[in-house]
């Protein structure tokens, strides 16, 4: 085994731990941080796939943001009552079922794949003009439309929270 | 070098789990945070593509899925404030108005 395998090995195993315990512990504020773990590792993967630029994005924006807002709604909940209830639906067996189910297959789908398709985009080649620099380019010139769409659908997401969380009259 | 095929097993391991996590958990909050990591398990497989296939339109497909999971959890968190404000509770068999 070399060190990169192991490297991913602990990654891999530690990531899946840390999502079983998300899922499943009691408290969610103890779910809440361990998902900022899991956040952190997932950044650390994509370094290894040589994409700084995500790797930072992921950071501030689920670990810095999106997580924060879950905290500020999880300050309303009564957690006492959710200490002392129980956690899964009656039919959680079900659910179990349905996802070994899922995975069965996409082992399956995973197991016959074949990629021959190499794009223009390589290693050297992005190393040369560094990561952010080349995703800009081609967010700004074949990804424009998409990417004005997106700021749309932010606008979009600002006023719908404000108008929901708004006290009826 | 690690195969492509590792890192689309974690992927498909990290979807089920939050699958799982959506299906029986009763608390609103954890079924919201099961489907960000459903999002983030599609992310690390877009992202291994990209660097397996020499392309950067994973990266730019990740950068979109990001930015829809944000507004998405905004709005889904509204929702949740809004719900919590009229029926006092987050579980989601307390929320059986529409079963009839």
């Amino acid at each position: 085994m070399t060190t990169v395998e192991l490297f991913f090995a602990y990654f891999a195993l530690s990531m899946t731990f840390l999502s079983i315990m998300v899922i499943s512990v009691k408290n969610p504020v103890h779910s809440i941080l361990l998902m900022l773990v899991l956040f952190f590792h997932i950044a650390a993967l994509y370094l290894f796939l040589n994409a700084e630029f995500l790797a930072a994005v992921q950071v501030i924006l689920y670990a810095g943001a999106i997580l924060v807002l879950f905290l500020f709604v999880i300050m309303m909940l009564n957690l006492k009552e959710e200490l002392i209830s129980h956690r899964f639906i009656n039919e959680w067996p079900i659910g179990i079922a349905i996802g070994v189910s899922i995975i069965v297959f996409l082992f399956f789908a995973i197991s016959t794949i074949t990629t021959n398709f190499k794009g223009t985009h390589t290693i050297d080649f992005i190393k040369a003009e560094t990561n952010t620099k080349a995703i800009g380019k081609v967010l700004y010139t074949e990804y424009l439309l998409p990417f004005e769409i997106a700021s749309i659908i932010l606008l979009i997401a600002i006023v719908g929270a404000l108008v929901l969380a708004k006290k009826a009259k | 070098m690690v195969p492509l095929s590792w890192y689309l097993g974690l992927s498909a391991v990290i979807f089920v789990i939050g699958l799982i996590g959506f299906l029986i958990r009763r608390n609103l909050i954890i079924m919201f945070m099961s489907i960000e990591l459903m999002l983030n398990s599609v992310n690390i497989s877009l992202i291994a593509f990209s660097h397996y296939l020499n392309d950067l339109k994973g990266q730019v497909i990740v950068f979109f899925i990001i930015t829809v999971a944000a507004a998405e959890a905004a709005i889904g968190l509204a929702i949740l404030v809004a719900l919590f404000r009229n029926k006092n509770s987050i579980h989601t068999d307390d929320i059986s108005v529409m079963k009839g």
